[in-house]
């Protein structure tokens, strides 16, 4: 061997401490992080229900009426009730870490945390004031 | 108010056990102590086998770092009277190794800390004869607050990230990255790009947010990886479209 190996350090007797697979129940703000990453497979079933409602929406108006009804059958009640807490849950965690990844700086200050996580939730309760006004107008 | 408090150590000594074990100690309690003060009252009357790391006793150091019934502290920094009626349990900071009792080793953050290269760089310095580089007040607020950081690993303890992905360069490294990232006096930004946005920079960041909640500077580390994570992708974006730009 021409190339010197790459020292690493060995020390057999420094002790390593293996993360338990429980690691995320030993604090209750763990386990609210993986709740909070665990909502996107609720985020992926909603968007999986809408495909499924423009599906039935192209094939006519018999098969909207049958998606329709299978929605209100009690399952999809409790699934449906389930999905919207944790996409609420996924919607206010990601709006509230908002002031942490934009830095916005008016004449050289730091516009303050507040401002920007209210202008988020006043732009959210716009568009779903539109989207409602939209739909109970229909 | 209690005339004692019983402060449980993790003890691991290499050439007597295999893994930690946990001694108790019987220590007096007074309002004014904190838990480093307690281990050196240990050390000093109980017993001298303890080994723990301090220097500074006053939060600037960043070597008493350890776990106060769980949670990442700086020992000197950390009130007995927040624990009472007790037991106190003082444990090292999680993922690095133990060397003894209290002490870990942070060769590892050394090593990563070096690779973001966290000074000023410059691509082309400007002769001493025209002076220092200046800056305003406003573009020192850019960057001061990570430039508060102390070293003191508390927040590599908090992170779960770093203990499940060892390779994660980690809260620390990365802040003083963009620490120098934001010096108006640093022209390093696209160096230090080529590390943090590869696989084990910002992006193993999930953002559990624990890192700033512990760091007892304020330095938000998790506010400096999400930054740059805008700054990362941007960049990327930048490159799809302009390839030729972004040289």
């Amino acid at each position: 061997m021409s190339a010197e190996p790459p020292y690493t350090l060995y020390h057999p007797r420094w002790y390593r401490r293996r993360v338990s697979v429980w690691w995320w129940l030993q604090n209750r703000s763990y386990t609210r992080f993986v709740l909070r990453e665990l909502t996107s497979v609720f985020v992926a079933f909603f968007a999986v229900i809408y495909l499924w409602q423009l599906r039935a929406l192209a094939q006519g108006p018999e098969a909207y009426g049958q998606f329709l009804a299978r929605l209100k059958t009690p399952p999809f009640l409790i699934v449906d009730t389930f999905a919207f807490v944790f996409v609420l849950f996924h919607a206010i965690t990601w709006f509230n870490l908002t002031p942490k990844a934009m830095v916005l700086r008016l004449r050289g200050k730091r516009v303050p945390d507040w401002v920007i996580l209210g202008l988020n939730y006043a732009a959210w309760l716009v568009l779903s004031g539109a989207v409602a006004f939209m739909l109970l107008q229909g | 108010m209690p005339s004692t408090v019983a402060l449980t150590v993790a003890r691991y000594r290499p050439e007597r056990e295999s893994v930690p074990t946990f001694q108790t100690y019987e220590i007096p309690f007074r309002k004014d102590w904190v838990v480093l003060d307690a281990l050196n009252h240990v050390k000093d009357s109980l017993d001298g086998s303890l080994s723990f790391r301090w220097s500074c006793r006053m939060g600037v150091c960043g070597s008493c770092g350890m776990k106060v019934n769980g949670t990442p502290k700086l020992t000197c920094a950390t009130f007995l009277s927040e624990y009472l009626p007790g037991p106190i349990r003082v444990e090292p900071l999680d993922y690095f190794p133990v060397v003894r009792d209290l002490v870990v080793d942070l060769t590892d953050f050394v090593r990563k800390l070096k690779q973001v290269k966290p000074w000023i760089l410059r691509k082309e310095e400007k002769p001493l004869a025209e002076g220092e580089y200046l800056q305003t007040p406003d573009q020192l607020d850019a960057y001061k607050q990570f430039s508060m950081c102390i070293n003191c690993m508390l927040c590599y303890s908090a992170c779960p990230i770093y203990g499940l992905e060892p390779s994660f360069i980690g809260p620390a490294a990365i802040a003083l990255a963009q620490r120098y990232n934001m010096d108006s006096r640093d022209q390093g930004a696209a160096e230090r790009l080529k590390i943090l946005s590869e696989h084990d920079g910002i992006w193993q960041c999930t953002f559990v947010g624990e890192c700033t909640k512990v760091c007892p500077k304020h330095v938000d580390p998790a506010g400096a990886i999400q930054q740059y994570k805008l700054t990362g992708a941007t960049h990327w974006v930048k490159s799809l479209l302009l390839p030729w730009g972004t040289r």
